[in-house]
């Protein structure tokens, strides 16, 4: 168990390392370089010399990238002139607000899609099953923000029950005192969420009543509810588990697309605001904070599954 | 019982190549009705967008501001959009580029990560881990990211796009090239090949291309229905090619203004074309798995 975690943790922290590489080499192959791309077109050389003194651009690049994973390590994640604030500071604004975003999805797309696998699990192959795999084939195959749209024809111009923009405070608090304002946003990440996971709850649930613990648990008179919860549940929400961590990007993807669509305040909106600015401070600081999270999220996952099952840490070792 | 077990691995992966090979896998697609219903879908998208408007002719450049919202009628069937092109014919341009796209970026994706995979798994050692943790990398930052990233350094063009998203697709490809190559490379032929004075060169490009071809196949069918997705995407965040280009994601975002004037054919026609494409798309590269999956199999037993 100490080998795998020593292992899996030391290809965490390179993997992370070859993400700072990536990002400041993308920075720094920018067309024009920072200076042209904060002083615009018609700097002049010798403004472009001073600015790139000023901010350590004309020295050797092996030290500039010391010096930015230093930056980096003391959580200084750059300075956004666009908003004249640092990258950090807006990140704190606005992360929380994402992370409301995604956690209830995440919630929601949990908590339908694993009763839905194992109901499509257990009656595999017929009319219901079908249905279900349907809707999860077409869910799959739409564009988050197509999606997004239906749902404001369908609750916010035909009927208004819904506002169609996300909430516009600026802190979580705000956010959470609309709730009316986040059932679209929230609704359209967690469709798309269901469909991708219920397709894996459902191969999963099949594996696990193909097992001859099963058998024997159905030989020994387990059947219905518990049969269900006590064994078949709990032994096909083990690959879950590496499926939440797995996800992240994908879902995070779908939040920039929600973000943009419903207006909302939050991180992936921030993201695309820079993205349309030429903001490259925060786009680079952004980038660096997901793929933390995610590297981290899937260290988690494999770190629990291997805790869950024993199996895994036998295998691995 | 060494020897056997070996034998039958060896057979097991042997060539897929040869003509009875391929007809074998042409019959086994041909009985799975949803993978002929997605491959017929594609067919049908493909003369749908580059054969349709050699009939049906629309002017799809000259905004014409007298035609703008119409609903649809006898001289537009689907209607006209808010700078009046009409959209039945635009649905076929924007299909053009939409494909062209998926198409494109899927290929470049399925030979960069086939090389990257090959050379991975073969090379071994610290170069494969190397190369490893930078797909890990580039995974590790969601997909959409990477792209408004790119996509805000590049000029928005089809061309650009095509590259940007080929960069970013071949990771899951890499992954799965490398695993197969594990194993092919341990198998007694390849040994074998090694022995008698194969360059790794030749080995790569003579045995493990040709035996995970297979699975590059599936997955570049997947990336196709993937990179519409991501196309389309980013058309709606506003980083696709400017008009008067089109395609069907950026006819979606144009639209989105007209949610609360009831203009439907402006909001359902090119979402329905790119769901149905790519459900098409992945129920081809189901198929395609299968065949594949079954064929290993059967050579297994």
């Amino acid at each position: 168990m100490t080998r795998y975690l020593v292992r899996r943790t030391s290809q965490a922290i390179a993997v992370l390392f070859i993400v700072t590489v990536v990002v400041f080499a993308i920075l720094h192959f920018l067309p024009g370089s920072p200076a042209r791309a904060l002083l615009g077109i018609r700097a002049t050389p010798a403004a472009i010399r001073q600015f790139n003194a000023a901010n350590g651009y004309n020295r050797p690049l092996p030290v500039q990238y010391l010096l930015y994973l230093d930056r980096l390590v003391h959580g200084n994640l750059g300075f956004s002139y666009h908003y004249d604030q640092s990258v950090g500071s807006l990140l704190a604004m606005d992360l929380p607000k994402s992370a409301l975003l995604v956690g209830a999805s995440y919630v929601f797309a949990l908590l339908i899609a694993i009763p839905m696998g194992i109901v499509q699990a257990l009656r595999r192959n017929r009319a219901l099953d079908h249905v279900l795999t349907g809707f999860s084939f077409v869910g799959y195959a739409m564009p988050t923000f197509w999606l997004g749209i239906l749902l404001l024809v369908a609750f916010s111009a035909s009927v208004h029950l819904f506002p169609p923009e996300g909430p516009q405070g600026a802190t979580v608090g705000a956010a959470l005192g609309d709730p009316a304002g986040l059932v679209l946003p929230v609704a359209t990440l967690t469709i798309v969420t269901v469909a991708q996971f219920s397709r894996f709850m459902r191969s999963s649930a099949i594996d696990v009543l193909l097992q001859d613990y099963i058998r024997t648990a159905r030989a020994k008179g387990a059947a219905g509810w518990h049969l269900i919860t006590r064994h078949v549940l709990r032994n096909s929400l083990l690959p879950i588990i590496t499926l939440v961590g797995l996800s992240l990007p994908g879902v995070l993807s779908g939040a920039i697309v929600v973000e943009a669509l419903f207006n909302y305040p939050g991180m992936g909106w921030l993201f695309w605001t820079a993205a349309g600015s030429h903001d490259f401070p925060v786009l680079m600081g952004f980038t660096i904070v997901v793929a933390a999270a995610t590297v981290i999220g899937n260290l988690l996952a494999d770190v629990g599954y291997a805790v869950a099952d024993p199996r895994v840490r036998y295998q691995a070792s | 019982m060494t020897t056997q077990v070996s034998a039958g691995q060896s057979a097991a992966t042997g060539p897929v190549t040869g003509s009875g090979g391929w007809r074998e896998a042409v019959t086994d697609f041909a009985q799975n009705k949803m993978g002929v219903a997605g491959l017929a879908t594609i067919v049908l998208m493909l003369l749908f967008s580059f054969a349709g408007p050699l009939i049906y002719h629309t002017d799809q450049v000259h905004p014409n501001m007298l035609l703008i919202t119409q609903r649809p009628g006898a001289n537009h069937p689907l209607g006209t959009d808010n700078v009046g092109y009409d959209v039945l014919g635009r649905l076929m341009v924007a299909g053009q580029s939409s494909l062209e796209v998926g198409l494109a970026a899927a290929v470049i994706a399925g030979f960069a990560g086939t090389f990257w995979g090959a050379i991975a798994g073969f090379a071994g050692g610290w170069l494969d881990s190397v190369m490893m943790r930078f797909v890990d990398a580039l995974l590790a930052i969601p997909s959409l990211l990477l792209v408004l990233l790119l996509a805000a350094i590049v000029t928005p063009s089809v061309f650009m796009i095509i590259i940007v998203l080929g960069l970013i697709s071949w990771l899951t490809t890499a992954r799965l090239v490398r695993g197969e190559v594990l194993v092919l490379r341990s198998l007694d032929y390849v040994k074998a090949a090694h022995g008698f004075g194969a360059t790794p060169r030749q080995i790569v490009l003579r045995h493990v291309i040709r035996n995970v071809i297979g699975t590059v196949v599936v997955q570049v069918t997947f990336e196709v229905a993937n990179a519409i997705l991501l196309f389309a995407a980013l058309s709606f965040l506003g980083l696709g090619p400017p008009p008067p280009a089109a395609n069907w994601g950026g006819m979606l975002t144009d639209g989105l203004n007209y949610v609360f004037s009831g203009y439907w054919w402006l909001i359902y026609p090119a979402g329905i074309f790119i769901v149905v494409t790519v459900v098409a798309f992945n129920l081809a590269g189901d198929a395609l798995r299968d065949v594949f999956e079954v064929r290993l199999r059967s050579r297994n037993s």
